[in-house]
């Protein structure tokens, strides 16, 4: 690789390089064309309001933290509580999705069994299934269990193999894994379930990661089924509270959404930063978002 | 007789090592079907079961609070004459028909532009791919509502240039829903990223030999790339339509949950939350869900039909 990239360059005639030169250039504009929003968001937050309505660059002048303290206090709860709430739901998720997607995929990947090409076709069916189709008669049966307002909708399902993506997703890596590894503990005696736990979930540690920080993103995003299941203010994730910043009629606090739409988005970037290369790998492999 | 006798007995008394295995084999698809008892549950209770009821309330009358009452093909029949769930639709359809294919223009350009050998391509993958992940989350549209505001970004930087704006893009109903198309434009990494994938696949010496051959830039592009790819546009193609038919949120925050500047941002799914969790008219919102289902289907359909024109599979003609 390293040997093909030098002797590409040593090779390479000045007009390619030139070309190479405007390619950065042309990208460089575009990179920050795509991150300006992102970042004047994160500067504005550190200004007071009339700044934010007539300062369009990105260069920092008086910083203030009080839209924070104000964004933080500005709801009936401290936003704190909001993202412990997010948080909650998050890790439930997270720990559903890989506990019952791992097992799901396992029998895909590896065993035989009646109806396997028919289930199989169930799965990549209701990956595509919009959620619009099922939410209404969710919602009938959860109230009619007593989960409304409870956080039990948002992450029950998880444990029963619902994001069906993931699935998909493990059983894409388990069919790179050689089948010796686990004939050969097949033949020392281990049953599936031992194979399962002590050779293939050790050895599908990236396809969990990618599952583990798509879960995450996901879920701390999502809007929709919890401004459906949730009503109660105290039990609102953050999306839900950053949607009260929002009214309609006018008036909107701008450096104070702007404040805890940033510290909103802290998590998802860390992941993004820390994680890239596996959720490159998941997209790579299915598709996903 | 004998004959089939013969067969039945082979097959009933096999020689022991067959017995063995097919004993095994037994035993392999009752331990799959452990492995699967969580996920067999869940597509019962969270996917068929909620379906089948749905399609139920779907032709009722049900409001959560009164038993539902059965009134045949009446939801989709108002669907006809309800002139909100034919904007919605309209708008739903604008909005795919612009956003799906510039999105997907876009992504397979910048896959093009990051092919190539040069320094700090992983940089630019992640700053690229980076708005995918934060797209649809109420954070980034709460941002676009601001910088399509009137006092917002956008009027601000044409201020700089001398234009004097005081349109508020999200506010008016020309351009409320272009801002959600670009919203949906500016999440393009993630189809990039397929993109990029589907690009390293192109082998090398097919490059090579366009090259001897003396095509160009454009012509290699055209007649060799294009056709290889073309598998993963369609592809992209399916999986960004059905993402676009369901796209809520920025609709939502953008319009405070109306689908306003008049009706020009009421997403489909926006106007069924409507229906069905505003005014409680939750037959009717599952005779949408169920329609939705269906466009989603179709459109998946007519897809797949068009593709044998345009679709190069590299094994077809061997």
């Amino acid at each position: 690789m390293s040997i093909g990239a030098a002797t590409a360059r040593r090779g390479t005639p000045a007009g390619a390089r030139r070309s190479n030169v405007i390619t950065h250039i042309v990208l460089l504009i575009l990179a920050v064309g795509m991150v300006y929003p992102l970042i004047w968001m994160v500067i504005s937050s550190l200004r007071n309001n009339n700044e934010i309505f007539s300062n369009p660059t990105i260069f920092p002048s008086s910083v203030t933290f009080s839209n924070y303290v104000r964004g933080w206090n500005a709801l009936q709860y401290p936003f704190g509580q909001y993202l412990l709430n997010s948080l909650l739901i998050t890790v439930g998720s997270i720990a559903g999705n890989l506990i019952s997607c791992s097992l799901t995929a396992y029998a895909f990947a590896r065993l035989r069994f009646r109806f396997k090409r028919l289930l199989m076709a169930v799965l990549l069916g209701t990956i595509m299934l919009p959620e619009h189709v099922t939410i209404v008669p969710q919602y009938v049966i959860f109230s009619a269990m007593g989960w409304i307002n409870t956080y039990l909708p948002l992450i029950v399902p998880k444990f029963f193999g619902v994001e069906a993506f993931f699935v998909f997703l493990i059983i894409q890596f388990m069919r790179t894994i050689p089948r010796e590894l686990d004939e050969a503990a097949s033949i020392d005696g281990c049953g599936h379930f031992r194979i399962f736990s002590s050779i293939m979930v050790p050895l599908i540690m990236p396809a969990l990661a990618t599952t583990a920080i798509f879960s995450f993103i996901w879920t701390w995003n999502d809007f929709f089924r919890p401004l459906i299941f949730i009503s109660t203010p105290s039990m609102d994730t953050a999306p839900l509270a950053l949607n009260l910043f929002i009214d309609p009629t006018g008036g909107v606090d701008w450096g104070a959404a702007f404040a805890m739409s940033v510290i909103s988005l802290i998590p998802v970037f860390l992941f993004f930063v820390f994680g890239q290369r596996f959720l490159v790998q998941g997209i790579s492999t299915t598709g996903l978002k | 007789m004998l004959v089939s006798e013969v067969a039945y007995t082979a097959r009933r008394r096999p020689s022991p090592r067959i017995g063995g295995q097919l004993a095994l084999r037994r035993k392999e698809g009752r331990t799959a079907y452990i492995f699967l008892v969580p996920w067999l549950i869940g597509l019962v209770v969270f996917v068929f079961g909620p379906m089948v009821v749905s399609l139920y309330l779907s032709f009722t009358d049900y409001d959560f609070l009164r038993p539902a009452k059965f009134v045949g093909l009446e939801n989709y029949a108002r669907m006809f004459v309800d002139g909100r769930f034919i904007k919605s639709a309209e708008v739903t359809v604008v909005y795919i028909v612009l956003a799906v294919p510039l999105q997907l223009a876009f992504a397979l350009l910048m896959a093009l532009l990051l092919n190539r050998q040069i320094r700090g391509v992983g940089v630019y993958r992640g700053v690229f791919y980076l708005p995918s992940l934060l797209g649809s989350s109420v954070a980034v549209a709460v941002l676009w509502d601001q910088i399509f505001g009137t006092e917002g970004l956008v009027n601000q930087i044409l201020k700089v240039f001398g234009v004097s704006s005081s349109t508020s893009w999200v506010g008016s109903p020309d351009t409320a829903l272009l801002t959600l198309v670009l919203l949906n434009v500016w999440a393009f990494g993630s189809p990039m990223i397929i993109f990029l994938a589907g690009l390293r696949q192109i082998p090398q010496e097919v490059l090579e030999a366009a090259r001897v051959d003396g095509a160009g830039k454009v012509r290699t592009f055209l007649y060799v790339i294009l056709p290889l790819l073309s598998p993963i546009i369609f592809f992209n193609l399916i999986l960004q339509t059905i993402f676009s038919f369901k796209a809520f949120v920025p609709a939502f925050i953008v319009s405070g949950g109306t689908g306003g500047p008049s009706d020009s941002t009421l997403f489909y799914t926006l106007y069924l939350y409507q229906e069905g969790f505003g005014s409680f008219r939750m037959g009717y919102a599952s005779a949408m869900g169920w329609v939705l289902l269906l466009a989603i289907g179709i459109v998946t359909a007519i897809n797949f039909v068009l593709s044998r024109f345009w679709v190069f599979y590299g094994d077809e003609n061997q």
